[in-house]
């Protein structure tokens, strides 16, 4: 750490560095901006990261792919289960295996369930980045619903290591369609205060409305994808551009603003729990029968070759690409993780900005610190 | 001898025991006259500061313990949570065990803070508390104090507690602690004219400064009630610029949790730190019983005039609960605020006081010393 | 745009590479020195416009180094892989594409912490997750003394 060292020394004379982190209530784990300011006003972020930097690309080299999925869950831990779904897909796309539609749809709505907990949890923590500090609760209460309904079926709650190459680990519960269609017909009434508490909230319009504004241009330079790329007009949604497991079959929409301030990257997560609810709504009625699993060898092999695939978690664009040599274990697997080229933009959005708007702008960019580290 | 003694306590009082509830003076009188008795006028004062000063200590922990503890129960309630509930009945004694849980912990030494600052702050904090409840009137009679010039005199000593924070943000040798030092000496330094005018408005209808007689003035109605538009909204901008004050949220940039850690006291722990946080609730009661005396008639209980039977019922509601009740109220309405609204931004706050609060006030000012030279009050 | 069309643009564009029908994506695979002028034409020409760095992924061959781009047009929806190796493996050097996509920034940073590899006027070459006395261990050489984990 030399480096760093010197590079918080030399510096101008009146500049006054903070360390925000690795310790730090809002930076969501253990992210250590060094954070050089004038005053109040933010002239520098300098994001230190790798505290918990575990080599799962080092790891994944000596191990067999069904192994990987269990790794896949801890990067970025909200969402887990697409995480999973993205090395399946890269496998059963080099093994060219053809997967049922019962498979294909229940990992949909696997991965949708998903999408909704971890916005929840932003919506949750969020409001507590802001001072609000009941949203936590009302948040992580209707999250705990989910977390329920995975556990019935997967035995986890938020490593729920569903997905394995070729299929699913075991089939759903008998009562989780019902649980499900309980929980979205619960969740559309209770949608409505989120709004309530935060969203029409005077404070917080004034405090995030015009806040840490990317452009289009920037965000596609940036390579911002997710829901924050979306709010800045990037239309980055691979669920609609390279469909994977069932989005060709559902309706919904691209949640997209022009605005790319932090009131509207906030919003764009609110509005795509109810795209998610929709797209879950039109799967769970329609769950075909079948088997759960197609059979596999038991050691998986992948023929020698490069193989891309690419998913869209609840933080932006995840790619898996795999090179193998044809053996049990991959030569080099590299995820292209959504939060580590987000985090790259911090820096320029945050400039000129005051603290308080700092945790803010952090916070509206949704950041999972296992995800950047991996 | 010792029999003696305590007869002749009785044989002060010259009332039934139970009038006490109503005017406490018929007890401090007849303890006054009883030692008058029993030993010189110096020892007299002595004993009766003693005995001040040993229930204002009572006084203070336990209204800080049952704030917090109040705060804690508030919170859960609108969370959806419990709140403390395993000590004690509904975990009423929580507080007390945290209080001796802090009372045990390390004071941590801080290399290279400014050791005698950093030891002083949290005393000074303490005690300008002390100063600002010694001259709240907490009932009839139930007076430590009662300067000519009350409402100024704590106004003037209240906004000393802003140098403990101070203080404690600089020596602490932390940043953070700076930061939130900072930002809390620029907004108490401006709420405080919110604040200060606001009150002068009330100062105006009532024509006093002194405590007691601004309650008497409230005998046939709340000034919030009679002091027209224009003290409803100085009730409106003090309780604002109240909250401000207490450094609580929505404006609690001081210690604003998500962006500076713990603010101004991050680097005290023990019994220390509990000062600081006791203060804290102290400072809000002061708050929330100023508010009380000032527009809601303090210790006055509801009054119509004209409704001399009703009157007559509020009246066997004896003074204190008034005061207690009313302050709690405020208070309420104070927890409400923390728990549902995000933090303001230190610039959007500034700029509530400055170009919003004050216009209002001064103007507000003016109409109610208006109102008061055409008689238009009721 | 169909793939061989594609294919038929970037050889006209770039006559030096080397363009192969991959299984999902063109693949265009081009020497360590003309990288950055190819991944200017791809980024700038009309036709192509590649505006979307999706990852840069560094790999260690036995003999040298791989890096694999893989660009996305937001305008055309289009993908390609952008292929270089470069020379040896002992003191690999590369040109940087921070100045045509930044979030190249920290895809090289993370690369030159990894695999080591040096990449021209990058503005902050800097380790980014590991100390400064750590190896690179991605490479297949690298021998982890403390934590033993073999094939």
């Amino acid at each position: 750490m030399e480096e760093n060292i010197k590079e918080i020394v030399v510096g101008e004379q009146e500049d006054y560095v903070i360390n925000m982190g690795p310790q730090h209530p809002s930076t969501h784990g253990v992210l250590r901006l060094v954070v050089t300011l004038k005053g109040e006003i933010v002239k520098n972020v300098e994001p230190h990261i790798g505290y918990i930097h575990r080599g799962i690309e080092k790891m994944c080299e000596s191990i067999t792919y069904p192994q990987i999925i269990h790794l896949t869950d801890r990067m970025d831990y909200l969402s887990a289960s697409i995480n999973n779904e993205s090395v399946c897909l890269a496998v059963e796309k080099a093994l060219e295996v053809d997967i049922p539609d019962r498979i294909k749809v229940i990992r949909t709505i696997f991965s949708e369930l998903t999408r909704i907990q971890s916005h929840q949890l932003f919506w949750a923590s969020y409001g507590m980045d802001m001072g609000g500090q009941t949203c936590f609760f009302y948040g992580l209460r209707d999250r705990e619903r989910i977390l329920d309904i995975f556990e019935e079926t997967t035995g986890g709650r938020m490593l729920i290591s569903y997905n394995c190459p070729g299929g699913l680990m075991y089939d759903i519960h008998p009562n989780f369609q019902k649980r499900v269609k309980d929980f979205i017909k619960y969740f559309r009434k209770v949608l409505p205060e989120y709004d309530a508490i935060l969203t029409g909230n005077v404070i917080f319009t004034s405090r995030t409305k015009g806040i840490g504004h990317l452009s289009l241009e920037d965000a596609i330079s940036y390579g911002v994808t997710g829901p924050s790329g979306r709010a800045s007009g990037f239309s980055c949604d691979v669920r609609k551009h390279e469909p994977y497991s069932a989005y060709d079959r559902v309706k919904f929409n691209e949640v997209l603003y022009t605005e790319g301030d932090t009131f509207h990257r906030y919003l764009a997560r609110i509005e795509e729990m109810r795209e998610s609810m929709n797209i879950i709504e039109q799967l769970i009625d329609n769950i075909p029968e079948g088997p759960y699993a197609v059979k596999m060898k038991p050691i998986i092999k992948l023929p020698e070759g490069e193989y891309f695939q690419r998913v869209e978690t609840s933080r932006g664009e995840l790619d898996t690409f795999v090179i193998s040599d044809g053996n049990k274990n991959p030569y080099r697997i590299k995820f292209r993780t959504p939060c580590f080229v987000n985090l790259g933009v911090l820096n320029h959005i945050t400039r000129d900005f005051k603290i308080a708007d700092l945790i803010a702008i952090a916070g509206s960019l949704d950041l999972v610190i296992p995800d950047i580290d991996r | 001898m010792r029999i003696d003694l305590i007869t002749s306590l009785f044989s002060a009082f010259s009332e039934p025991w139970w009038k006490i509830f109503y005017d406490f003076s018929i007890l401090t009188r007849g303890v006054d006259e009883w030692l008058r008795n029993l030993m010189t006028p110096f020892w007299t004062v002595v004993i009766e500061m003693v005995i001040i000063g040993v229930v204002f200590l009572l006084l203070y922990a336990v209204i800080g313990l049952f704030l917090v503890y109040a705060e804690r129960k508030v919170c859960a309630f609108l969370q959806n949570r419990l709140g403390p509930n395993r000590i004690g009945p509904y975990g009423i004694f929580q507080t007390i065990a945290d209080l001796v849980k802090l009372l045990f912990k390390e004071l941590i030494a801080i290399k290279n803070a400014d050791r005698f600052l950093f030891n002083l702050a949290p005393y000074i904090v303490i005690i300008v508390n002390f100063m600002v409840i010694s001259a709240l009137p907490f009932g009839k009679g139930l007076h430590a104090i009662d300067f000519n010039i009350g409402i100024f005199y704590i106004l003037a000593v209240s906004s000393m507690g802003i140098i403990g924070v101070l203080l404690a943000g600089w020596s602490s040798n932390n940043k953070y602690s700076l930061i939130g030092a900072m930002r809390s000496g620029a907004q108490i330094v401006s709420y405080e004219l919110s604040i200060a005018l606001s009150l002068i408005t009330i100062v105006i209808l009532a024509g006093t400064m002194q405590l007691s007689e601004i309650i008497e003035a409230q005998r046939s109605g709340w000034f919030i009630f009679k002091g027209h538009f224009s003290a409803l909204i100085a009730f409106v901008i003090y309780l604002i610029a109240g909250t401000a004050e207490t450094n609580r949220g929505p404006f609690d940039m001081a210690e604003a949790e998500s962006e500076l850690t713990a603010g101004y006291h991050t680097e005290y722990s023990g019994i220390k730190f509990a000062f600081f946080y006791l203060a804290e609730y102290i400072n809000m009661f002061v708050v929330a019983a100023i508010a009380s005396t000032m527009f809601l008639g303090g210790w006055m209980p509801f009054h119509v005039a004209g409704w001399e039977g009703f009157n007559n019922v509020m009246d066997y509601i004896p003074p204190f609960v008034w005061f207690f009740g009313k302050t709690f109220m405020v208070i309420w309405i104070i927890m409400l605020f923390k728990w549902t609204f995000p933090r303001l931004r230190i610039d959007q706050l500034l700029t509530l006081e400055w170009k919003y609060l004050l216009p209002i006030n001064l103007v507000n000012v003016l109409i109610m010393a208006f109102l008061v030279l055409k008689g238009w009050h009721f | 745009m169909d793939k061989e069309k594609l294919a038929e643009i970037v050889k006209s564009l770039i006559p030096g590479a080397e363009i192969k029908q991959g299984k999902n994506y063109v693949e265009v695979s081009v020497g360590n020195a003309d990288l950055f002028s190819a991944a200017m034409i791809l980024r700038d020409n009309p036709e192509t416009l590649f505006d979307f760095l999706i990852s840069i992924s560094g790999t260690d061959y036995a003999s040298d180094m791989g890096l694999v781009y893989h660009l996305e047009s937001t305008k055309f929806r289009h993908m390609i892989v952008l292929k270089t190796r470069t020379s040896g493996r002992d003191n690999p050097v590369i040109d940087s594409v921070c100045g045509l996509w930044k979030s190249a920034e920290f895809l090289e940073r993370e690369i030159y912490d990894l695999l080591g590899i040096k990449f021209n006027n990058h503005p902050d070459l800097r380790r980014l997750f590991l100390d400064s006395s750590w190896g690179f261990p991605l490479r297949k050489d690298y021998v982890d003394d403390i934590n033993i984990v073999s094939k």
